[in-house]
């Protein structure tokens, strides 16, 4: 064995599908892999298996994706020793100490600390929230958290419940919930059917899973849970809880059911703090309209030592999510000098190549939808830690001058709550952006600061334990 | 490159609040002013600072300066035309030992001799009046007049009153030299040749460096403060609190967070940046639940710090130059300059206009520092520390 792999240390932070096939790649490479993840078990969110006792059949939860789920979910068993696999942890901090890298965890609420040589991030995706007038009401969700609700728990968010979206994630939820025998009262599509259509050149590259689409979209239709397209607003009702939804459709129609429960986001967003404390650069992305770390090809970030694969890089689904995590783990390894077969590098450039394609008419397809914020009314909360609203946010605009969404967190506090800006920011920049009349890439994105998930206050008082130090 | 020229009477470096505040001051007096900022005004030290408005545990030098800026501090939102959530919640400088209580007594005679009032508490009164206060308190002392505020808000609120006043600030605006002339000064920055009759130097942490290209010498160190806030939690925290010692501080804004500090944080001030320092936060949270033990359900949503610095003898530098006429330096407050910044301000621009101040500087001349390494270890060595 090589002197590299006898020596350096990998952790590879995220058991999704791109952190577990870099696991499984670096360790068919005699690599020392440190896997390490928030949830009880491997999957991510798109796999995510249910808790001991709430066990179904894969088919029941994961569909046309029962085998691949089964196919992550068995890595990571199967490599049992050969790679140190700390469930149940988060990575709250990430600093560059000399060469090598400082991860600070908590888990069992208590603080570690492990140093390693070289990163793989694959922290998944979450869902993009843009605020709209009521969604701090209990009884809105994310379509993400309705669909955890289903997959983890086998339960629904509510009995009437009205499901609105941006992304391939609506038809499929509906499928969903509509498999386990509840009909959503409305399925809205903030987005236009013009876009699908004009997308369709490029969804064509890969078939089947346009076919997926066009099927769940169907079974939507034929279970009477027609999904309405173009939705130009929407407004959840209530005071104490949900009790209707209410919307706009082009040509002034506008239309509202009563429901208890909404489920209710826009696509994706990557979950970058990580990348961003390990001090990489960003650029923004016009197509996906949302900050990415910048990186190769391959997933080599711009800070040395460091690769991005998966979701969490830019948001490319869980297929990509495999082949990224394979790939930037290949990256990592010939980065230092050790061997990997190129055909098999090849091999999985050409497959993301074809899978870029889709997913650029998939973002084609579904646009982030910038009109739901372009009249925010000025009640409507956009930061629900802190309680911030949009007047607020246009009032210290007018009056402090703020030009940029960093200056603008520190005149209102906007992102400064317990999610750290990770549902507020995009929203409060594109606020920012209208307002003062810059562009939302110059409106910028709000820097990451640790911890990047709450932390007892006393797990910091927890000696610190110090793992695979040398 | 084309460069803009700019004339004026006084050329301000650094957009910190004793910098802002001197444009003020400066445009108020009808001088035409242009203040250079590195990055936005107020970003570093003036901006993530704890928010501490206090006079107590001052050393005694910096006393006469800090009355009269609480005298600011009572008028700053209708001076500034901001919130700048200003309290006057009292600061309470807790003992944790006999030897901390003799040191308050102690330290309440000098104050009081520089018009300070303190009121000391001793161990059956403080669990009186402060029952959320943990066992290990025996006493404390009190300034009633003391208070917080959000440091966020106050330079940048500073540098827009003074760009209303006419002053030409100009943000992300880097110094690259400057250099005294046969008529002032010629500065440059950023595209930009600014020519002055006076320049001030409020460069913050980057002070020591505008100071080194006239010639003047003082050995500065980075210090970066370990900044910790919590969610909004129950209110039990009614004054801004600190200990003998410093090595931890607490506050609790109206909203609910507790906002507390101790030890330092980590980066690189050379190039401005930093970041709280996971091995300071653990015994900073230690020393806090030693002294409000309810907080112990509490969580950290944020840590922060910030680039400031100090001097070795840990008061700031407020002086004219020793080497070039017209120069004039406030910069190195160690830790302590947020409460200062407005009085500062009204003395650099005394300095300007007038040649000198009401207020008694000399203790922070520039010139106090020896120039070999020895001797400044010395001084760091010798150096009774004061505290909040």
């Amino acid at each position: 064995m090589s002197k590299v792999q006898d020596t350096m240390v990998v952790a590879v932070i995220g058991a999704g599908p791109a952190g577990v096939r870099a696991c499984e790649t670096l360790a068919r490479h005699g690599m020392r892999v440190i896997l390490i993840d928030e949830a009880l078990k491997p999957g991510g969110q798109i796999y995510r298996q249910p808790p001991e006792g709430a066990e179904r059949p894969g088919e029941d939860i994961y569909g046309f994706e029962a085998a691949k789920a089964r196919r992550v979910h068995h890595v990571i068993p199967a490599l049992a020793e050969r790679v140190d696999y700390r469930p149940q942890t988060l990575v709250w901090n990430i600093d560059k100490v000399g060469k090598a890298y400082r991860l600070d965890l908590l888990r069992d609420a208590k603080l570690q600390t492990t140093t390693v040589d070289r990163v793989i991030i694959a922290t998944g995706a979450v869902d993009r929230v843009v605020p709209f007038p009521g969604w701090t009401l209990p009884g809105v969700f994310t379509l993400g958290a309705a669909q955890i609700a289903l997959k983890s728990q086998g339960v629904a968010i509510g009995q009437r419940i009205a499901l609105v979206g941006a992304g391939p994630l609506l038809p499929l939820l509906t499928h969903q919930y509509l498999k386990a025998g509840l009909k959503p009262v409305a399925v809205l599509d903030v987005t236009a059917i013009s876009a699908k259509i004009g997308a369709l050149g490029g969804l064509i590259s890969q078939p089947a899973t346009l076919a997926k689409g066009v099927y769940y979209t169907s079974k939507a239709w034929l279970g009477g849970a027609p999904i309405r397209s173009s939705v130009r607003s929407i407004r959840a009702l209530g005071t104490q809880r949900v009790t209707g939804l209410s919307f706009t459709m082009p040509g002034e129609r506008t239309g509202e059911v009563a429901c208890d429960a909404i489920a209710a986001s826009f696509g994706l967003r990557s979950e970058t703090q990580l990348a961003d404390l390990a001090g990489c650069d960003f650029e923004f992305d016009s197509q996906s309209h949302q900050w990415q770390p910048k990186r190769d090809s391959a997933g080599r970030s711009s800070v040395l030592g460091v690769y991005l694969a998966g979701d969490g890089a830019a948001i490319g689904g869980a297929d990509v999510a495999e082949l990224a995590g394979a790939r930037a783990a290949l990256a990592l390894i010939a980065d230092n000098s050790g061997t990997i077969d190129l055909r098999e590098v090849a091999q999985l450039d050409r497959r993301l190549n074809r899978l870029a394609t889709f997913r650029r008419a998939l973002e084609q397809a579904y646009p982030f939808p910038t009109h739901l914020l372009d009249n925010a009314d000025d009640t409507t909360i956009v930061c629900r830690c802190e309680g911030i609203d949009a007047a607020a946010l246009r009032q210290s605009v007018r009056t402090q001058e703020p030009r940029e969404v960093n200056r603008l967190k520190a005149f209102t506090r906007i992102g400064m709550g317990r999610c750290q800006g990770r549902m507020c920011g995009h929203g409060a920049a594109e606020i920012l952006a209208r307002e003062t009349g810059v562009s939302i890439a110059a409106a910028g994105r709000l820097r990451a600061q640790p911890p990047i998930k709450p932390l007892p206050l006393t797990a910091a008082l927890t000696s610190v334990e110090r793992m695979g130090e040398r | 490159m084309m460069s803009e020229r700019v004339d004026c009477d006084v050329a301000i470096i650094g957009g910190g609040t004793a910098g802002c505040a001197a444009a003020v001051h400066l445009r108020h007096a009808g001088l035409s002013v242009i203040l250079l900022e590195r990055d936005r005004c107020g970003a570093a030290a003036s901006g993530v600072n704890f928010g501490g408005v206090r006079q107590q545990g001052r050393h005694p030098a910096e006393l006469p300066l800090a009355r009269r800026s609480r005298a600011i501090w009572s008028s700053i939102n209708a001076l500034l035309g901001e919130d700048t959530e200003f309290e006057a919640t009292g600061h309470l400088k807790l003992a944790r030992s006999e030897v901390d209580m003799a040191d308050l007594e102690a330290y309440a005679v000098v104050a009081r001799d520089l018009g300070i009032e303190l009121q000391l508490i001793g161990p059956n009164a403080i669990r009186a009046d402060y029952p959320w206060l943990g066992d290990k308190v025996v006493g404390a002392s009190l300034c009633a007049d003391d208070g917080q505020a959000n440091p966020r808000v106050v330079a940048p609120a500073y540098a827009r009153l003074a760009r209303k006043l006419g002053a030409n600030v100009r943000e992300q605006t880097t110094v690259t030299t400057a250099r005294r002339t046969g008529f002032g000064f010629e500065i440059e920055a950023h595209g930009l040749m600014v020519k002055s009759r006076f320049l001030i130097n409020t460069a913050g942490a980057g002070g020591a460096r505008i100071g080194a290209l006239f010639g003047e010498h003082v050995p500065l160190e980075p210090l970066m403060p370990n900044m910790i806030v919590t969610e909004p939690l129950p209110f039990v925290a009614t004054r801004s609190i600190g200990v003998c010692g410093g090595d931890v501080y607490v506050r609790q804004i109206k909203r609910g967070n507790v906002i507390f500090g101790g030890g330092r944080g980590a980066g690189d001030w050379t190039e401005w940046r930093s970041r709280a320092a996971t091995s300071s936060t653990g015994p900073a949270a230690a020393k806090l639940l030693d002294i409000v033990p309810s907080l112990a359900h509490a969580h950290i949503i944020r840590t922060w710090s910030g680039v400031d610095s100090e001097t070795p003898d840990a008061i700031p530098v407020i002086s004219p130059s020793a080497t070039t006429p017209g120069l004039i330096h406030a910069f190195g407050f160690s830790g302590h300059g947020f409460q200062l910044g407005p009085v500062v301000g009204e003395i650099l621009a005394d300095l300007v206009t007038a040649g000198e101040t009401s207020l008694p500087i000399a203790p922070f001349k520039i010139d106090r520092f020896d120039r070999t390494s020895d001797d400044t270890a010395r001084l760091r060595a010798q150096t009774q520390r004061y505290s909040g």
